[in-house]
């Protein structure tokens, strides 16, 4: 778990040169300073020589996408890299004069009295970055009892420290268990036990893209918060674009394990240089419907703001600007008349409805008396040709929904009616509605080559003959815009995109009319996601799908649905064309998730008071 | 918590009664008469009066229907009466009353051995950093899981017996008896807790809530003791339960290879004479002590692991699938 030792006993004097020779290019005053680090995992290096630089109290973001080397950076500067991984150049140094110390080639027990101390971690996933079988209030006290405090005091410390990120009744809290809290409630925790001893920094590696849009913004207020008053700097890892521009003051952008630019905020986001910021930024979803459409004009309208507010323009547009998207997005006429319908009274649906949900209810039990009301009396039409969203936070009661359309599960009371009919668990309905799963590293089978995953269902439904189906596969993969030379891989050889690929082509196989896509981007990175989202938008167009799309993030919402439904705690609080419902929001629900949305907290954005 | 453990209880008794159920299935209706060989046992070979046969069919019931005999069986069984002995006539329950504390004995301690000898190769390989050490320790358990538990005890008579004259190699007198057999008996045990185990902190040490504690400034010993063990033991509790009735299974060649009265010789001998009463009286014993430590593994697992008590909370069935 610890790195290897490639200078021992770095002390003082070996402080004192390397910083010496940061000096010419760092601010003096940075309390972390980070110069030419490279990691590597075994002779694979990952990392090629890092710079950054944290001044005491600033946010730095440190942004790219999966693989770029952001979270490898990260646990190289706390030594938490993973089995393998080792620094093997360059230097990390934290704190100035007499509380300087080297960051790389550490020992354990010199590690031990910089983690917690004077560098916290918050971690990413907090559904397992707490110890299961612990109770709460012991792991926070845990971060004090390790560096001297008795217990006794540890404990009750670590009660106000409960209370302190914001946890009712601490003291109950504290003698539970991880799974009798909540996601936010966990990662509020875990900051907790972060800045439980004060640290000078505190790394938070991704620290809320488990958690739902308004829980996130409400942990990282809680983030900034806390920080602010201790004067701790933060080095943020984040593929959000979006949540760097609301919190970093500085972000750094960083493309297979180089940095490619960074600086402020407002100017690395809003007018970026490299081309590859350029179009990380220009495929943030909701800022644009074109993703060929980015251009430097693009960039300077958001560039206005204090911060830049990559998705509050498009989340600012206004009802008038959907039809227009509609047709620049050049997908077709089609989208065009949806966007039209968007624009009608919800009441009036004047093409004939696909899918019909009437007084919708499912329950669960919970415990012998208790039971959930997943989905309580919703209520939607969806029109042929057209796609409508639902959306709301973990347990709103959205994929239940998604799998009771899809008659994957049989409704307490209410009915889906597709096409007029009642949808049942029959094969039938099974060939006109298929699903995409959110998760495409866990959906497909890890046996079976890609042309077996498309083929499965034409094989299942007993459709054509052997050379039929293979010719079927073949075409398929070609409108996912798949290389027919990946028909012989495995989905482990595939990227996410790919394999989200592949399962949209498994999902088409049988010509469905209706494809529930539950949550299809979630566990992509940014431009993939722009990319799955076009293809996903013209195969709509070209076969005339209606989608009822899954869906968490509203920014994505608004690029791909024409009209959206607002689910919390099983209810519909809300439905109507997404422009008017993203503009004028009815419900305080609705206006409390769009405010949520992260690159909307411009103060200086004209059109953004209403929602905030 | 109520819910849970008469839960248990309940899957306990059903265990129970499933037992004694399918082994009067294949001891009684089996095609095999108890009687006639019992009387072939007396006689030697030489034809036997139908009128003594008669006799003994009414005597032990084998007269009646299958279900009315199942019945009775059952109904004496729960009284705690186990029947009397086909070829001795004495009562089982006296049989099993003897030979159960020798054999508690031998598991008891090859328990201890085992465990503790599995437990210290698992947290041994796991805590060192050399990584020769640890490739020798996690060599042990295929090779102790590997090895049949005779050949084991055989070698341990030919060293520390005959060789060294350390310990003697049969009989049930004093401690020093029972420390062979119960080495025997460990080596297995000691191997699967071992390989559990290890598996179980390999898991956990790369678990993200390692990774918070490490970034909270613990050290090595502190991220074990605190985190690892509590979360890596909890598949060896799971498969304890197994093992312990496995211990049982193994005093049968144990205590054959080292002369020992018990259980396992009981068993033996039940078995080869084909005396049904005491095979049926064992059978039940047997899972009694099976179903007692799953039991006791299953009432342990939720102080362990307090998830246990939350389960079922997921999504209800799969519906119309």
């Amino acid at each position: 778990m610890t790195l290897t030792t490639s200078t021992p006993g770095a002390g003082p004097t070996a402080d004192a040169a390397a910083a010496g020779g940061a000096d010419d290019q760092a601010p003096s005053d940075a309390l972390l300073r980070v110069r030419g680090l490279r990691v590597a995992y075994g002779a694979a290096e990952v990392v090629h020589g890092v710079d950054l630089d944290v001044r005491p109290g600033e946010v730095v973001a440190l942004v790219g996408e999966s693989g770029s080397g952001k979270s490898t950076t990260a646990h190289a500067l706390i030594g938490l890299l993973p089995d393998g991984g080792r620094v093997t150049g360059g230097s990390a140094h934290l704190g100035t004069g007499q509380r300087s110390a080297a960051l790389t080639g550490l020992l354990p027990d010199a590690w031990r009295r910089v983690r917690g101390v004077r560098v916290g971690l918050v971690p990413q996933d907090p559904g397992t970055a707490l110890d299961p079988v612990v109770r709460v209030g012991e792991q926070v006290a845990e971060a004090l009892v390790v560096h001297g405090t008795p217990r006794r005091a540890a404990r009750e410390r670590a009660v106000e420290i409960l209370a302190d990120v914001g946890l009712d009744r601490p003291r109950e809290r504290a003698r539970q268990y991880p799974h009798q809290l909540s996601g936010g409630m966990r990662q509020r925790v875990l900051v907790g036990i972060a800045m439980a001893c004060e640290p000078e920094l505190v790394i938070a590696d991704e620290p809320t893209s488990a958690l739902d849009v308004t829980v996130q913004r409400r942990v990282l207020d809680l983030l900034a918060d806390l920080t602010g008053r201790a004067g701790t700097a933060v080095l943020l890892i984040t593929h959000d674009l979006a949540v760097a521009a609301d919190r970093a003051d500085r972000v750094v952008v960083l493309k297979d394990g180089v940095v490619v630019e960074q600086g402020p905020a407002a100017r690395v986001l809003g007018a970026p240089e490299h081309p590859y910021t350029r179009e990380l930024v220009a495929t943030v979803p909701g800022r644009n419907n074109v993703p060929s459409a980015y251009a430097p004009g693009a960039g300077a309208t958001v560039g206005t703001g204090e911060k830049a507010a990559p998705s509050g323009a498009a989340v600012a547009a206004t009802a008038a600007g959907t039809p227009d998207e509609g047709t620049t997005d050049g997908t077709s006429s089609e989208a065009t008349a949806a966007g039209a319908i968007a624009l009608g009274t919800a009441a009036v649906e004047p093409s004939p409805a696909l899918i019909e949900v009437r007084g919708l209810v499912k329950e669960f039990r919970l415990g012998r008396r208790e039971r959930l009301r997943a989905v309580d009396d919703v209520s939607f039409t969806v029109p042929r040709g057209s796609a409508f969203a639902l959306v709301g936070e973990s347990g709103s009661g959205k994929s239940t929904t998604a799998r009771l359309v899809l008659g994957l599960d049989r409704p307490d009371a209410g009915v889906v009616e597709l096409d007029g009919a009642p949808v049942g668990a029959d094969r039938a309905t099974r060939r006109r509605t298929q699903l995409v799963h959110q998760d495409p590293y866990s959906s497909l089978d890890p046996r079976f080559t890609v042309a077996a995953v498309v083929e499965e269902p034409l094989w299942a439904h007993r459709v054509g003959t052997r050379a039929e189906r293979r010719d079927r596969v073949a075409q398929l993969l070609e409108q996912v815009h798949l290389s027919p030379d990946l028909a012989g891989r495995r989905p482990a050889e595939l990227s996410g995109g790919q394999r989200q690929r592949v399962a949209i082509a498994r999902a088409l196989a049988l010509d469905p009319e209706l494809l529930v896509l539950d949550e299809p981007t979630s566990a992509l990175d940014v431009s993939v996601q722009a990319r799955v989202l076009e293809l996903l938008a013209r195969l709509r167009a070209e076969r005339g799908l209606t989608y009822l799309f899954i869906s968490h993030d509203l920014a994505v919402v608004r690029q791909v649905a024409d009209h959206v439904g607002v689910l919390s705690g099983g209810r519909l609080v809300e439905t109507g064309p997404v422009a008017r419902v993203f503009d004028h929001p009815a419900h305080p629900y609705t206006a409390e998730l769009i405010a949520a949305i992260p690159g909307a907290r411009t103060p200086a954005h004209p059109d953004r008071k209403d929602l905030t | 918590m109520a819910a849970y453990v008469l839960r248990r209880l309940g899957g306990a008794v059903a265990v129970l009664w499933a037992a004694f159920t399918v082994s009067y299935l294949i001891l009684y209706l089996l095609p095999s008469d108890p009687v006639a060989i019992m009387l072939d046992q007396g006689a030697g070979g030489e034809r036997v009066d139908p009128a003594r046969v008669a006799e003994l069919r009414e005597r032990y019931g084998f007269d009646q229907g299958p279900v009315q005999q199942y019945l009775t069986l059952l109904g004496r069984t729960l009284t705690g009466d186990l029947g009397t002995s086909i070829s001795s006539g004495a009562p089982v329950t006296g049989f099993i009353a003897d030979a159960f504390p020798e054999t508690a004995k031998l598991a008891g301690l090859a328990l201890l051995l085992g465990l503790a000898g599995g437990v210290g190769i698992a947290v041994l390989a796991s805590w060192t950093r050399a990584v020769w050490l640890r490739d020798l320790l996690l060599a042990l358990p295929p090779l102790g899981v590997a090895v049949p538990g005779f050949w084991v005890g055989l070698v341990l008579l030919h060293l520390f017996s005959f060789t060294w004259f350390v310990f003697p190699a049969v009989g049930n007198e004093g401690f020093a008896s029972l420390v062979l057999p119960a080495v025997t008996l460990a080596v297995g045990l000691a191997a699967v807790v071992a390989q559990v185990l290890s598996q179980g902190l390999r898991e956990a040490w790369r678990a993200p809530y390692v990774e918070t504690a490490f970034a909270k400034g613990s050290g090595r010993a502190r991220v074990l003791g605190a985190h690892v063990v509590r979360n890596g033991s909890l598949p060896t509790v799971t498969v304890l339960g197994v093992l312990v009735g496995n211990l049982l299974g193994g005093t049968v060649v144990v205590e054959t290879v080292f002369s020992r009265q018990g259980f396992g010789r009981l068993v033996e001998n039940a078995v080869t004479t084909q005396d049904i009463p005491v095979v049926q009286g064992l059978v039940v014993v047997a899972a009694a002590v099976f179903v007692g430590t799953s039991l006791l593994v299953d009432l342990v697992h939720p102080l362990l692991d307090p998830r246990v008590l939350a389960g079922g909370h997921g999504r209800a069935g799969g519906g119309a699938r």
